[in-house]
């Protein structure tokens, strides 16, 4: 080597033992972003994937061009999905601690970004979640019971045993099945779009990944195609500042927001502040509109923070202070929209103790009846005759085979 | 001599080939500040720098092509791919470029990559972290490819891997990362620390590619075998009393048929075991080969023992997986036959 080397490597702005800074962040005031109308061309309107779309400002009041001016109904429908969704990711992430699981993944401090999107939905669009999404599957009315079987893999598994926790579906609330590798869900997405479009049907797709997972390039097959055939699709982007034990820098973050990355294919993004549920619910509305009306897709960046490990596989104090979380300028999204009730007067300290309280019998509840179904350890369980099934639509007779091999062997001694 | 499981192993060969030749590089997901999700370059980014230990953003085809232009450029790569499972994503890059840029260009171009990849199951991965995708890789030509069944034999397989010229995947069996497993998910774990091969050199050496290993002499039975299975094998074999030879082939391409043919011509009969998928699995080349080999020596049909032909599933782990009692009856099977 003849000169010192120049590669530059991203460095997160503290690690372990250093003060927590989000400088780097740049923020707009809430309501000083401007709204545009929703058919308006993608070049015009680039600086919405620059600044931040904010409603909810520091002293909890709704502002701005974007306030969706959500009546209280919908506003306490949030809430309490929004409690009920940390409340089941809680006492999962706890029972895999006790060893009932073999794996979890919460969405702690990200759980507006699926409420908020979830109501501004119509529920004959379809949804490619990712695994951070569990928020969705909850508002859309999956059961918890159905939720936590699949992660017990018993006997109410609605995956049949195939597949890891979280990974969920709702084939009846048009919620497709997760997939344990990054980001293949996008151009999937973007072709359901496409058959919707090529039906004449008014129907739109939407699909979630992480800041990490754009580094894919199906995230970048599916921009492609997005804007190309201008479907009706909205791309997400998760921007919860890290991957594992990699921030958002490493998905090439450092200079330009990820809302900015469909801009030169003339797709729109909207960068939003992802701890704002009404924030989230009005970009969502403008971009179904768009997309709706054969305007095309929308890529929208949350800006959040993901508040607790990756998974049950990782500790964070080994990559990121510990007191990141506190320190993070956009807040805590459920406790932001309690804030803006209570600021309202349509709820008060006591209705939201008395909630808490509730939702944890609803989740207790769910799990007495979830292990009804059988746990990994205490029967019943499921058939392993099953793991032969759905690998095509008729057993092939080689499949068959291996099945009575199974079986036979599991009827004797060894 | 020291104690070191797996992923010790690993580790100190990365070390020992930094230290020694200032253009092996490493990169991959999570590999740098954190030292890997399996630990396996913890402490490397530290010692030699954010320019040879590079954290590299969640894009597998990027990772190995990237690779592969540092590989022309005079580097040596070492690429981690997070999971076998994960690989895919890089496969074009692999296939078209990496296994074949010597052989285009008429052998003025090569890159030296080599990509280790964790796989196999036995830890509840269900089927995005539990797969054995060897086969489909041995089927490529211009790649070599290894799979280590103890600390030992990694280290010193994945020194030789970085050295070699020659690109290099390199699947790690992450159930035996940190103690060998004979199949019995409910027996307690056990450590290398127990285990001959878990005694490793801190030093340099090498374990040469294209070389099996006896790991159990015997005159009744052939079993051939690597990874996690070779444990299993040596539990199953004991099981039944059959006096077996246990072969370790380490080295999936090229693969040693010498010592293979050796030990069927003696024994007469021959298994073979691997935990990967049976249909144009890795197995039927072995099959293949002992079969043109040694027919004249076979006193039985070879028997095959392996995963069962559907994804990896999560609840049915020990139903999927080609344990003690499998392999026992493939050795009872074959024993039994002629
Ligand atoms: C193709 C592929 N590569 C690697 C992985 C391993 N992996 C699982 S999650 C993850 C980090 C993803 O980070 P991000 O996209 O930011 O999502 P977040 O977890 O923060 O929600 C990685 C590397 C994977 N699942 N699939
Ligand atoms: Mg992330």
């Amino acid at each position: 080597m003849t000169q010192k080397p120049y590669l530059h490597i991203p460095h997160p702005a503290a690690r372990p033992g250093e003060a927590p800074d989000f400088s780097y962040l740049e923020l707009s005031d809430a309501g000083a972003v401007d709204r545009p109308p929703s058919d308006e061309r993608a070049r015009n309107i680039e600086y919405l994937a620059h600044e931040l779309v904010r409603v909810l400002d520091d002293e909890h009041q709704a502002t701005g061009p974007w306030d969706p001016s959500l009546d209280k109904e919908i506003l306490l429908k949030a809430l309490r999905y929004m409690v009920l969704t940390r409340a089941y990711d809680d006492r999962m992430q706890r029972v895999q601690r006790q060893g009932k699981i073999s794996f979890y993944m919460q969405s702690l401090g990200e759980e507006a970004v699926s409420i908020g999107q979830g109501l501004a939905l119509e529920p004959g669009d379809m949804l490619f979640p990712s695994y951070r999404n569990q928020g969705l599957f909850i508002l859309r009315g999956t059961e918890l019971v159905d939720l936590m079987c699949q992660c017990l893999s018993n006997t109410g598994d609605m995956c049949k045993g195939r597949q890891m926790p979280v990974m969920y579906q709702d084939p009846a609330r048009n919620i497709f099945t997760l997939s344990g590798n990054l980001a293949t869900q996008y151009p999937q997405a973007v072709g359901w779009a496409m058959g919707s479009a090529i039906k004449g049907e008014k129907h739109i797709a939407v699909s979630w990944v992480g800041d990490g997972s754009t580094a894919e390039a199906d995230f970048h097959y599916a921009l492609t195609f997005a804007a190309v055939y201008q479907a009706p699709v909205i791309l997400n982007v998760v921007n919860n500042q890290w991957a594992i034990s990699t921030f958002q820098g490493f998905a090439g973050g450092e200079r330009r927001p990820f809302a900015a990355r469909g801009l030169g294919l003339g797709m729109p993004g909207i960068r939003v502040d992802g701890n704002d549920l009404l924030a989230i619910y009005a970009v969502t509305r403008w971009a179904t509109e768009r997309a709706r009306n054969g305007h095309g897709p929308t890529l929208i960046e949350h800006v959040t923070y993901r508040g607790g490990a990756h998974s049950t596989s990782d500790d964070p104090v080994r990559y990121r202070p510990q007191d990141e979380w506190a320190a993070f300028p956009l807040g805590d999204p459920m406790d932001r929209l309690l804030q803006h009730l209570l600021e309202l007067g349509h709820w008060s300290d006591e209705k939201q103790t008395a909630l808490e309280e509730e939702t944890k019998m609803v989740v207790d509840d769910a799990w007495k009846e979830a292990i009804s179904f059988g746990t990994m350890t205490e029967p019943p369980f499921l058939d392993a005759q099953l793991m032969f099934e759905d690998v095509y639509k008729e057993i092939p007779d080689h499949l068959k085979k291996q099945r009575d091999e199974m079986l036979k062997l599991a009827g004797e001694k060894s | 001599m020291s104690q070191m499981n797996m992923i010790q192993a690993i580790n100190s060969a990365h070390d020992i080939m930094m230290e020694k030749d200032p253009s092996v590089v490493v990169l991959g997901q999570d590999v740098g500040y954190f030292g890997g999700v399996f630990r396996c370059t913890d402490g490397l980014q530290e010692k030699y720098g954010e320019h040879r230990v590079i954290d590299a953003p969640i894009a597998e085809g990027g990772i190995i092509g990237t690779a592969i232009g540092m590989g022309i450029n005079g580097l040596r790569p070492v690429a981690e791919i997070q999971f076998a499972d994960y690989i895919y994503p890089g496969f074009d890059q692999i296939v078209s470029e990496l296994s074949r840029l010597r052989y285009r260009s008429g052998g003025e171009f090569f890159s030296p990559v080599t990509i280790r990849t964790p796989c196999g199951g036995g830890i509840r991965g269900g089927q995005t972290h539990s797969q054995s995708p060897e086969g489909i890789f041995t089927h490529i030509s211009g790649i070599i490819t290894v799979m280590p069944s103890n600390p030992y034999d990694a280290k010193g397989l994945l020194i030789s891997a970085i050295e070699s010229d020659d690109p290099v995947v390199f699947f790690e069996p992450k159930r035996i990362y940190n103690g060998p497993f004979d199949g019995d998910p409910d027996k307690p774990g056990v450590s290398w620390s127990s285990h001959p091969m878990g005694e490793v050199p801190q030093d340099y050496y090498k374990v040469p590619l294209g070389k099996a290993a006896v790991v159990e002499e015997g005159d009744e039975l052939t079993i051939i075998c690597y990874g996690t299975i070779v444990h299993v094998a040596q539990a199953a074999a004991k099981l039944t009393g059959v006096r077996a030879e246990i072969i370790d082939v380490r080295t999936l391409f090229p693969l040693d048929i010498d010592t293979l043919t050796k030990s069927v011509e003696k024994t007469g009969r021959c298994l073979v075991a691997h935990e990967a998928t049976r249909f144009c699995g890795y197995g039927a080349e072995l099959v293949a080969t002992v079969q043109q080999e040694c027919f004249w020596h076979l006193e039985a049909p070879i028997e095959r023992v392996t995963g069962w032909d559907t994804p990896y599933p999560h609840a049915f782990e020990w139903k999927y997986f080609p344990g003690q009692k499998r392999l026992a009856a493939g050795i009872r099977k074959v024993m039994e036959a002629g």
